[in-house]
């Protein structure tokens, strides 16, 4: 019979707000605004967050990476047809971290060698890296077909190359590449092995506007023989030589907690070795801590925002409520003489109340599910939606009715009964 | 048969005053009042503008509480109630019937009627029957899920009778409940009420206009909070 009772109060309630629907609307949009905009960006928040997480540790979050960038051109002049630029990780670098850094467990070289990728009438840029058979463990690239690259094909200094699963498909789009050649430059190179595509990473030198990552990998002594340290660019009429001894080593650390400690070393050594800063040092680990700390950073401010924007639907809600009261000051003498005592009234008012800020809750709780679907499909980000957010934007948006309905409802409660019979 | 002193009393007003001040100036709408309304019986409670005929029936109504001296109903008094205690007697023994309806616009005849009986803990059984049987007593048997606002005045006080009849009361209440009608409609709602009356309903009803106090069993006429005169017009029932 109580749960009756409540029902009959709620189904009153809705009755009473379908007298001012419009008004009951625009009543809702404050709650369904602030519980929409904590879902969305919630997800959003999270998506974002959770893609950057993965990135940093699919780079490795115990590996250290040191990377040549070429400096900015101080003394470049447009008169010289030919001239040679030199920098970036040296072979030095290199032996240094091999002999000298403890911690260090593995350490794998890259060359990046800037050909083309052709087989038969169709050509690829994409990034060739010659390098180590270690490289795939260090990295965790992972085989999809065929096998990575071996010390027997480094001894041989053989021919050979294993390229990503897009390279492949846009290669060799209607059969299995292993067994196939590629002409890389002006050499022909077996497939031995293709890798499974991983997204690019926002760290990853950047190749024209690529979701994935094209990767080709040779032997690092077969890259050597055929290319050597030199490379010709040729750029807006003028050749310009570019000479670097390795473009990446990554440095595998045997336990995170010594992550800092090698990354510091490295630091050091680099700004000893280097009189320009011709490097960079990227440390997943460190990017990882610090996308951690800008997710809380987002998280408080994306709190502080959802706190504003519901307690201005709140106090929007008490507004409406507050006129309704003075409005319905008849209905509640005619309850009140009929037998309403003070905690019907109170019940009434504060049903509907919370009526209104559920339903807006519910409106809100739709739009925050539908702005992440729209905001994935329409701008390609990820977007998570946790299960517990429209659980909890639901319970936050009926506690805000209750806790903005209650002084409504106290004032309707202890109206005078006599008084409110009399009110026009 | 006479209402002297063989009817138990249903509410007995014992030294009332109830007094209004408007800062200096003080108002005694009603003045050491005393009197006793009686089971069965049928009063017309008549006077001039603010002689404190609306005052004495909030009392009676306890919807507004004395400055000095007791009110019971059926011998309860009502001075050590509290607010809820009197709701609840409003909702169990009182009914009210009022100038201009006060119908709920919300809700349609039937849910209207059945208002004071929300807010009973345990409804009486069959309660919803009852409603529709009052609805048909007042002759609104057709229309049941109208609002107040698609029927006509006198529909509608028929409407306030039968919500007033709901909780079968000891007391009924009407304030100019003919006030808002014409001629041949308020005859119809006086009917009503003699009709109320000849079931041995206890009924007082304020008016301005002669013709419907002396229609009343019992007249009863205010002056500045007093009782100025005291007319039986029949004796018994009809
Ligand atoms: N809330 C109030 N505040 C101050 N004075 C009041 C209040 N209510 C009633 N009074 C005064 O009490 C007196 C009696 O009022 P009451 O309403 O009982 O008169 P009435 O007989 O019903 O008059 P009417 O026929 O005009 O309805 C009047 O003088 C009125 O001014
Ligand atoms: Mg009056």
């Amino acid at each position: 019979m109580i749960r009756g009772a409540l029902w009959r109060t709620v189904r009153l309630g809705v009755g009473s707000l379908m007298l001012h629907k419009l008004r009951s609307m625009l009543t809702t949009l404050g709650v369904l605004f602030g519980v929409s905009s904590v879902i969305a960006m919630l997800a959003i928040g999270e998506g974002a967050s959770k893609q950057a997480q993965d990135q940093i540790r699919a780079l490795g979050s115990q590996n250290v990476i040191m990377r040549s960038i070429k400096p900015r051109e101080d003394f470049a002049t447009g008169s010289q047809a030919t001239r040679v630029v030199s920098y970036g990780l040296l072979n030095e670098d290199l032996a240094r971290v091999e002999k000298t850094f403890p911690g260090v467990k593995r350490v794998v070289p890259v060359r990046e060698i800037p050909l083309e990728v052709r087989h038969q009438d169709r050509a690829l840029n994409p990034r060739v890296m010659s390098t180590l058979p270690i490289y795939r463990d260090v990295t965790g690239r992972v085989v999809s077909e065929g096998r990575f690259l071996t010390a027997a094909d480094e001894a041989a200094v053989a021919n050979v190359c294993v390229m990503s699963d897009e390279v492949a498909r846009y290669l060799f789009p209607f059969q299995s590449p292993i067994g196939e050649k590629v002409k890389i430059g002006a050499d022909y190179y077996v497939v031995v092995g293709t890798t499974l595509s991983r997204k690019r990473l926002g760290s990853d030198p950047a190749l024209a506007g690529e979701v994935s990552a094209s990767e080709v990998f040779i032997p690092l002594e077969t890259g050597r023989k055929w290319y050597g340290d030199m490379q010709v660019k040729i750029r807006s009429g003028s050749r310009e030589m570019e000479e670097v001894q390795l473009h990446e080593i990554v440095m595998e650390v045997d336990a995170p907690e010594n992550v800092p400690m090698v990354a510091a070393a490295a630091r050091e050594m680099l700004a000893r070795n280097h009189r320009q800063r011709d490097y960079e040092l990227v440390v997943p680990l460190e990017l990882l801590l610090q996308a951690e700390e800008t997710k809380r950073t987002f998280n408080i401010v994306l709190g502080s925002i959802a706190g504003i924007s519901l307690l201005v639907g709140g106090i929007g809600i008490m507004n409406v409520m507050l006129a309704t009261v003075t409005e319905r000051t008849r209905e509640i003498g005619i309850r009140r003489a009929l037998g309403a005592k003070r905690r019907h009234i109170v019940t009434q008012f504060l049903v509907e109340t919370v009526v209104l800020s559920v339903s807006g809750g519910i409106l809100g709780v739709a739009l925050g599910l539908l702005i992440p679907m729209y905001v994935e499909y329409k701008y390609m980000m990820p977007t998570i939606v946790t299960p517990f957010s429209p659980v909890i934007a639901f319970g936050i948006s009926v506690g805000v009715g209750i806790v903005f309905g209650l002084y409504p409802a106290w004032r309707a409660a202890n109206m005078d009964p006599v008084e409110a019979l009399r009110h026009e | 048969m006479t209402t002297t002193a063989a009817a138990a009393p249903v509410a007995a007003l014992e030294h009332i005053s109830r007094v209004y001040r408007m800062g200096q100036t003080e108002v005694r709408a009603l003045d050491d009042f005393s009197f006793t309304f009686r089971q069965g019986e049928y009063w017309a409670v008549m006077g001039s503008s603010g002689s404190g005929k609306s005052t004495l029936l909030n009392i009676l109504g306890c919807l507004d509480r004395p400055n000095e001296g007791s009110y019971k109903v059926r011998g309860e008094d009502t001075q050590d109630l509290d607010d809820d205690a009197l709701s609840e007697l409003r909702s169990r023994h009182l009914g009210f019937v009022f100038q201009n309806y006060n119908l709920l616009p919300q809700l349609n005849v039937l849910e209207n009627i059945l208002v004071p009986i929300f807010y009973q803990d345990v409804p009486p059984e069959g309660i919803e029957e009852r409603a529709v049987e009052l609805a048909r007593r007042v002759g609104l048997g057709t229309r049941l899920h109208h609002r107040p606002t698609e029927l006509s005045g006198g529909q509608q006080q028929r409407v306030a009778i039968a919500r007033a009849l709901i909780n079968d009361p000891a007391l009924i209440l009407a304030d100019e409940a003919t006030g808002n009608l014409d001629s041949t409609t308020a005859q119809e709602i006086l009917a009503l009420l003699d009709e109320l009356h000849g079931e041995g309903k206890t009924i007082v009803l304020v008016t301005h206009e002669a013709s419907v106090g002396n229609r009343a069993q019992h007249l009863l006429r205010l002056k500045d909070g007093r009782i100025e005169e005291v007319k039986h017009n029949r004796e018994g029932k009809l």
